[in-house]
């Protein structure tokens, strides 16, 4: 005879002279021991926990002869405690419910935001200094499927800011990193590796499918080529942009408020504006500011709150403040605007300053 | 007690705080206003928490009877 216990882990072939339910019971509570009996047996009634359905062979013991129903060889006996651990609770697992309890009690979340949130698909251009705890706090929210795409491999000088990724993963791709320290932290998420450079030629494949998008990129080129791509396809997004103490983010509706030519019309020639690499950043400058982005992600998907469209922030670190400056949607926008320039991408030259090459 | 309807019932026995919370806010969250969620529940220190923490999200909570030697019913009305 095979006995089951609630969720099918354990097995266990019962060779006894058994020829009822009760005698079944009798017999396991003498094999598992105390503790084991308690959990089914009433120790003041005698009686089998009122919780505890038994059923043989699939069926209900209630609708066959109780515990005086009889059992011959090869039957299964299943015991199932009503609704407790392992089994699911509203399309929640025991380990989901305890993961995301903290947020699952936010009314803003709630069980029908999870579900949203298990059902999202976040892209994250760049697995670098923005990127890194937008990946792992979007991960640990319970996104349901994430894009990593970057070309680099992880570099020591990575690691002052890209906590994605550790030391023992240096030479290695760091969208692959990436994918380890996401599922380490949290299996349940689907990860999809791109290990290429985000360029005009790939830019609409790669967005293509994905709910939204977070630009963790580190130069102009990309900025402008996730604004241009995302717009086109009607993507929304999150930018953020981040050289030494200070960060500035905004999150980007295309059509239903400004992009981020609105607020840049171009790049600026190389030179003007050093990069990160030239005029360094502290370490937690990009973690604020992915961590802001990680925030619009998830607001954007569950459908609360107000998400930073229109509105550009700005952070200081070293003044140790915040400001924010009106962003309004520039109808001659070559991106977004009443009759947008930029139809395809093969129209801008992301080579130097993003330009829309005149016709 | 005996007259209200019930639309959902829950049996959280086995479960302690503040998973018991956690799941009595998941299961109110699928009902309509007004309709009435009974949860079943044996973790002592829930029988205070669960009835607070609904009546904080604005929910009423109709009753709190013990039903057992550990067991106790809660009756909650969806705000």
């Amino acid at each position: 005879m095979i006995f089951k216990d609630a969720v099918g882990a354990t097995e266990t072939n019962v060779d006894l002279q058994i020829a009822t339910v009760k005698n079944l019971i009798t017999a396991l509570v003498e094999k598992f021991g105390q503790q084991f009996g308690e959990k089914i047996i009433d120790p003041k009634t005698r009686e089998l926990r009122r919780y505890i359905n038994v059923f043989v062979n699939g069926k209900d013991i209630r609708n066959l002869q109780g515990f005086e129903t009889r059992l011959k060889e090869g039957d299964e006996v299943a015991l199932i405690p009503a609704i407790a651990g392992g089994s699911d609770f509203l399309g929640f697992t025991q380990d989901q419910i305890v993961r995301y309890s903290r947020q699952l009690i936010l009314k803003e979340v709630g069980g029908m935001g999870q579900r949203k949130l298990m059902a999202s698909k976040i892209l994250i251009i760049g697995a670098g200094g923005l990127g890194s705890p937008a990946a792992l706090y979007l991960a640990a929210a319970g996104v349901g499927k994430m894009g990593i795409i970057d070309s680099d491999k992880v570099d020591l000088s990575n690691l002052q800011r890209q906590i994605i990724h550790s030391t023992k993963a240096i030479g290695k791709a760091k969208a692959r990193s990436a994918k380890d320290s996401i599922l380490a932290l949290n299996p349940e998420v689907d990860v999809v590796v791109f290990e290429e450079r985000f360029e005009p030629e790939n830019a609409l494949d790669v967005i293509k499918g994905w709910d939204f998008v977070v630009d963790g990129s580190d130069n102009f080129p990309t900025k402008f080529l996730v604004n241009d791509a995302c717009v086109l396809k009607g993507i929304p997004f999150s930018h953020a942009g981040v050289l030494r103490f200070v960060g500035m983010t905004t999150t980007i509706i295309p059509h239903k408020g400004p992009c981020y030519r609105c607020l840049i019309k171009e790049a600026p020639p190389p030179g003007v504006v050093p990069t990160c690499q030239e005029a360094g950043v502290l370490g937690t400058v990009p973690g604020v500011m992915g961590t802001i982005q990680a925030s619009e992600a998830i607001k954007f998907i569950i459908g609360s709150g107000d998400l930073l469209v229109g509105r550009v922030l700005y952070f200081d670190a070293l003044g140790m403040k915040f400001d924010q400056f009106e962003l309004r949607r520039n109808p001659k926008c070559p991106s977004c605007g009443d009759r947008p320039l930029i139809k395809d991408l093969s129209q801008v030259d992301y080579g130097t300053v993003c330009r829309v090459r005149s016709r | 007690m005996t007259e209200v309807k019930v639309d959902r019932k829950i049996d959280i026995r086995g479960d302690v705080c503040p998973y018991t919370f956690v799941k009595s806010k998941l299961a109110i969250e699928e009902l309509k206003s007004g309709q009435v969620l009974e949860i079943i529940l044996d973790h002592d220190p829930a029988v205070e928490n669960v009835p607070r923490s609904m009546e904080a999200d604005g929910h009423k909570v109709l009753g709190v009877k013990k039903i057992g030697k550990k067991e106790w019913q809660i009756l909650v009305r969806k705000a």
